[in-house]
């Protein structure tokens, strides 16, 4: 199967059961929204070795917000639900609260219940006091500019992580090129984030080491410098480049949504192949063939 | 398809009708609701002197007449709807824990007292006690949602513990008198000595009001939490200037002969 000249390698890209969660950040200005949801964002490209995966999801405007000030979305990501309830109490009380001007609240209908700000709460030292309007239930933390406003819990439901494609290319200006063109498209669909730096990862993975402690190292038969090295290279000749887009979505739909807009705004000249990454079937529970996502639209 | 009760004849005394419920009438035929014992005055009569009683109960209940001498209507009600079209009596939906009930008129005194759960909404005015506690007892309103279009006089939410009382008009003397929690909001002006005693609890005016000495002023600053109840308050139909979203409030807390954790917010323009 080819998008123009580019080839779309007959694979899948195995992703995982995750539980995540959506948050709802706004301020006095989009600025301080988007500082408190860069700030609850950062080091969160890899559940592996940041304990979460977190992203952007979109801007929200004033008139369509909780509480009519401009927000942001955000997704996060983690393996379980205790574990995502952690997470976002941590990362809630460091970086969204501290933000000047913030509130902050659940963006998930359904989903259960995990408490965030019924503990975080406990930094107004008892002058906290809650409100309750309607099914919600608020919490006012007396803070330094006034208040910090929080639901009292947030909803987590199960989600997927590790949906990816590969971006093969003759260069790394051609493939960078590419995958930023993938993620403006991407970016642009709701329920997904994409947790790497400015959407894209370089330094793709693979299960274990020849280090005992190491549980990844470096996707060696991706990796055009090790070409001649290795035993089994992925990369044909005049494939030089290759860079990841990593997505996480609340559901599979959203997921494979993103894989096909990103694959198709990715198949750019200089693009020789598109691939995606898996570990053989065995790990992940879904199984994301990109024949099958693009032929399904 | 609801049933109907239209008032015939006007009670010459404060007629007691708490039979007025859908948790009383949700298995009764209309002769059987008709045959419902009140008091009238201190005589046991059927429902049907007053009423007549028509259609077919499904979970609501419809009052047609000037009902401003009946008293108890919609009490200890769970669920289900009430819409009374004109006026209604005293202790209207005391001590209900859920269902809704809607007054096209006036309500008069003690409007929701004890109220657990549910919601009122009064188009017109109501009078004093609106979803206060008994005299004697310790706890008003524990939960529901009180709406008066108009003006309410004295006392409003008088020991109330939980819940939400909104006054579209001016609220008389003593609003929120020794209350323990919950919200009070007034878009009109307040008389004198709101919130004296208030242990905790919240009352937004958009006026300025005359504070107690035991209140002591904090700051004026922007509650991201009144945006919630503006929002909320946009869908009720109540009239809300939209400068009230980007104003400023006084934070005034007390009341200091009590827990002191008690707050009253009045706007203070942008």
């Amino acid at each position: 199967m080819k998008i123009k000249a580019t080839e779309i390698v007959d694979t899948f890209a195995e992703a995982f059961k995750m539980v995540g969660s959506r948050i709802i950040i706004t301020a006095e200005t989009k600025e301080w929204a988007m500082a408190a949801a860069q700030s609850i964002t950062g080091f969160a490209t890899s559940v592996i070795g940041c304990k979460c995966e977190a992203g952007i999801e979109s801007e929200i405007a004033a008139e369509d917000s909780p509480d009519l000030r401009p927000g942001v979305s955000v997704l996060i990501f983690a393996m379980d639900a205790e574990s995502l309830g952690k997470r976002l109490v941590e990362r809630i009380g460091q970086c969204v609260m501290t933000c000047p001007s913030t509130a902050c609240y659940n963006g998930l209908e359904n989903g259960s219940p995990v408490t965030v700000g019924g503990q975080l709460r406990y930094f107004g030292d008892g002058n906290q006091s809650s409100k309750v309007m309607g099914e919600n239930k608020f919490w006012r933390i007396p803070v330094m500019d006034g208040e910090f406003l929080i639901d009292d819990s947030f909803n987590v439901q199960e989600s997927v992580g590790g949906g990816n494609i590969l971006i093969l290319g003759k260069d790394q200006k051609a493939t960078l090129k590419a995958a930023r063109a993938a993620t403006k498209a991407m970016r642009a669909l709701p329920d997904i984030i994409l947790p790497f730096p400015n959407g894209v990862v370089r330094s793709g993975s693979k299960v274990g080491s020849k280090y005992k402690t190491l549980i990844a190292s470096t996707n060696h038969a991706y990796c055009p410098t090790l070409r001649g090295v290795v035993k089994k290279s992925e990369l044909g000749d005049g494939i030089n480049s290759v860079l990841e887009i990593v997505i996480d979505g609340l559901n599979p739909e959203a997921v494979e949504e993103a894989m096909r807009v990103g694959m198709n705004a990715a198949a750019k000249p200089g693009i020789k192949q598109i691939s995606a990454g898996n570990y053989g079937g065995d790990l992940g529970q879904y199984h994301l063939k990109l024949h099958q996502i693009l032929g399904a639209a | 398809m609801a049933l109907k009760l239209k008032l015939h004849t006007q009670p010459d005394v404060p007629l007691e009708a708490d039979c007025i419920s859908p948790d009383r009438f949700q298995s009764l035929s209309n002769s059987e609701v008709s045959a419902q014992i009140v008091f009238h005055g201190n005589r046991q009569v059927p429902l049907g002197e007053f009423f007549d009683c028509s259609g077919e109960f499904d979970g609501e209940i419809v009052i047609d007449g000037d009902c401003n001498n009946i008293k108890h209507i919609g009490s200890v009600m769970s669920f289900g709807k009430i819409t009374i079209e004109g006026n209604v009596g005293v202790h209207t939906g005391a001590v209900m824990s859920g269902g809704e009930i809607l007054i096209s008129g006036n309500a008069n005194d003690w409007l929701g007292p004890e109220m657990l759960g549910g919601k009122i909404t009064v188009k017109g005015d109501a009078g004093h006690m609106v979803g206060s506690g008994y005299r004697g007892s310790t706890v008003g309103m524990q939960g529901g949602e009180i709406i008066v279009h108009g003006n309410v006089k004295n006392e409003t939410g008088h020991v109330m513990r939980r819940g939400l009382i909104v006054v579209g008009g001016n609220s008389g003397d003593f609003t929120g008198v020794n209350m323990l929690a919950g919200t009070i909001i007034v878009l009109g002006e307040m008389g004198i000595r709101t919130g004296a005693g208030m242990k905790r609890g919240t009352i937004i005016s958009l006026h300025n009001a005359e504070m107690i000495p035991t209140f002591s002023h904090s700051c004026h600053y922007q509650p991201s939490f009144i945006r919630h109840y503006y929002k909320y308050l946009k869908t009720l139909g109540l009239n809300i200037d939209e400068t009230f979203l980007n104003g400023t409030f006084e934070r005034w807390c007390g009341d200091s002969i009590e827990l002191n954790r008690g707050e009253i917010l009045l706007y203070a323009g942008k």
